[in-house]
């Protein structure tokens, strides 16, 4: 190895370590920060315990109990990721304790929500830049339909898929669709309406029709927005997946989960499939991400 | 009589209407470009000189006046595809190789695969450009970039060239190659040059006819046929003759009071 390789390897290591180190240090406040949490909010049930039993508590005792309660108001870290861990690896997926088998039910109404989502908000911006009348006329429901709030409509919007037959996957994926339209909606109007009037001129001057034009200069032009949207896109549509499973009746998915745990006090449970849901969401994110990547860097439109 | 008029403007005029009231771009304008002229357009800014190109290429509509393209109307003569545009920048499609953007407006044009790729070869075999096909416009360096666009603007066999202020962007070395590339593109091809600019040089080195154009309203003030012989080294700028068409066309926008 020359001498600059090693010091451009050194200066790789470095480099790594420089961005590690803060981000191990912000996991560990928050740990600890979480630690104390627990200590202190599982303390008084505690103590009540212990006088019910007339027995008195030294500190280390206390601080031991409040970290293994069966129900605690808050669970400590190692009892989420016990409780995890459980849910992930210590059943069969096909079982209905099993996390992975809930986190599935979860994933395919959100990707299914997601889909829909995304067509119906290029289609919407398609038309909104190609046609006046959409123009001013789409735009302003769009933003009407985000401003109702998503746990209000949830309920009734699974109500009355039911009363017609439909349940299960579909009605969550419609919800999810509908928060997920929304970013993809306003991403894809501004990204398809980014070619400058020059690149409009060139285009009119070739005698190009619309659809030449759309193809050839305004889809490409608009995919670096596009993936954007779709980052946000995708985490609202597993969020509306997760509020269309909260609604009674659900049994199954992340969200009926998070249900079960809070009528039986569960709070381990609540907590894991949180996590499970949080860690879907970053996973799918960075999905995307690594097909933004890929894709614009082969178009030339990394940044 | 053989009509050999390219493009023939009479008395035309273009007013856009702002929020300042009516902006006058030009004013009873009238210029006849014949086949196989370089006619240049120079003048200060708002003086209408790249409003009338775009009229020609049927970007704009002129307000009143005619207008006869090819002997048809400007509209008529873009969908026939009589001319090829370049503008200030290059334009091209970083998604696209240099081949790629080259035959963008031939596959918009419906030329067959075959046909495309035969073109494209020529086109930047004319430029200068061979072996860069299969480059990406980034690969390239500005002057190159706007090579290939003038490529692009002649792969479909148009008549005309309008070109406004192409190399404007460009440091002043890379604009002599520039412009001694284009003279002998224009000697090889035969085309009618519309050519906009703001460098007096620039104008008096290119054209066969120099128009001078002064703002508000947009109007001619002059117009300067070249004695300059068709072949031209980039010597003939230090030439008496090339100085005096200079100070001509220096004389012209002086007249038109253009540097208030």
């Amino acid at each position: 190895m020359t001498s600059a390789a090693m010091a451009g390897a050194k200066r790789r290591t470095g480099r790594s370590t420089g961005r590690i180190l803060p981000i191990l240090t912000v996991l560990l406040a928050i740990i600890a920060i979480w630690y104390a949490g627990a200590v202190w909010m599982n303390a008084t049930w505690v103590r009540d315990q212990a006088a019910r039993a007339d027995t008195v508590l030294t500190t280390s005792e206390l601080v031991r109990q409040t970290l293994m309660l069966e129900r605690p108001v808050l669970p400590a870290p190692h009892q989420v990721a016990a409780g995890l861990w459980e849910g992930v690896a210590g059943q069969k997926i096909t079982s209905k304790r099993s996390l992975v088998w809930h986190g599935w039910i979860t994933l395919s109404a959100t990707l299914a929500g997601f889909a829909i989502g995304t067509a119906a908000g290029i289609l919407l911006a398609v038309g909104i830049v190609h046609n006046r009348a959409m123009d001013q006329s789409v735009m302003p429901w769009a933003v009407a339909s985000q401003t109702v709030p998503i746990l209000a409509i949830a309920p009734m919007v699974i109500v009355v898929f039911a009363s017609m037959g439909v349940t299960g996957l579909l009605p969550k994926a419609m919800i999810a669709a509908w928060l997920s339209f929304f970013p993809v909606l306003v991403g894809m109007v501004k990204g398809l309406r980014t070619p400058d009037a020059m690149q409009l001129d060139l285009m009119h001057s070739w005698h190009a029709s619309r659809a030449q034009q759309f193809w050839r200069l305004r889809l490409p032009s608009s995919l670096p927005y596009l993936f954007a949207s779709l980052k946000v896109a995708i985490a609202a549509a597993l969020v509306g997946t997760i509020v269309g499973e909260l609604p009674a009746g659900a049994t199954a998915g992340l969200g009926a989960r998070l249900l079960s745990g809070s009528y039986y006090g569960q709070t381990v449970q609540i907590w894991a499939a949180l996590f499970a849901a949080a860690m879907l969401a970053a996973l799918l994110v960075m999905l995307i991400g690594a097909l933004e990547r890929l894709t614009l860097r082969r178009m030339g439109l990394a940044r | 009589m053989i009509d050999t008029a390219v493009v023939q403007a009479r008395d035309l005029s273009l007013t856009f209407s702002t929020a300042d009231g009516p902006v006058h771009a030009l004013k009873d304008v009238s210029l006849t470009i014949d086949q196989g002229d370089f006619v240049s357009f120079i003048g200060p800014s708002g003086c209408g000189k790249t409003t009338f190109l775009r009229a020609v290429a049927a970007l704009e509509t002129p307000t009143a006046g005619t207008l006869a393209v090819a002997g048809m109307t400007p509209d008529e003569a873009r969908r026939r595809r009589a001319y090829g545009y370049v503008f200030q920048a290059p334009g091209l499609y970083p998604w696209r190789t240099i081949a790629g953007n080259i035959s963008l407006p031939l596959e918009i044009m419906g030329f067959s695969r075959a046909d495309r790729q035969q073109r494209t070869q020529r086109v930047l075999d004319l430029v200068d450009l061979a072996g860069f096909g299969g480059k990406f416009p980034w690969q390239l360096s500005g002057g190159m970039q706007q090579r290939a666009s003038i490529a692009r603007a002649l792969a479909f066999d148009a008549d005309i060239l309008l070109m406004d202020e192409p190399f404007g962007a460009l440091d002043e070395i890379v604009r002599d190659r520039l412009n001694e590339a284009l003279l002998d593109l224009w000697k090889k091809t035969g085309k009618t040059i519309g050519f906009v600019t703001h460098s007096i040089p620039e104008a008096v080195y290119l054209s066969t006819r120099i128009v001078v154009m002064s703002p508000r309203p947009g109007r001619i003030t002059r117009v300067i046929d070249s004695p300059l012989p068709r072949d031209r080294p980039l010597e003939i700028r230090d030439t008496p003759e090339f100085i005096a068409l200079a100070q001509q066309v220096r004389d012209g926008l002086r007249e038109g009071h253009s540097y208030d």
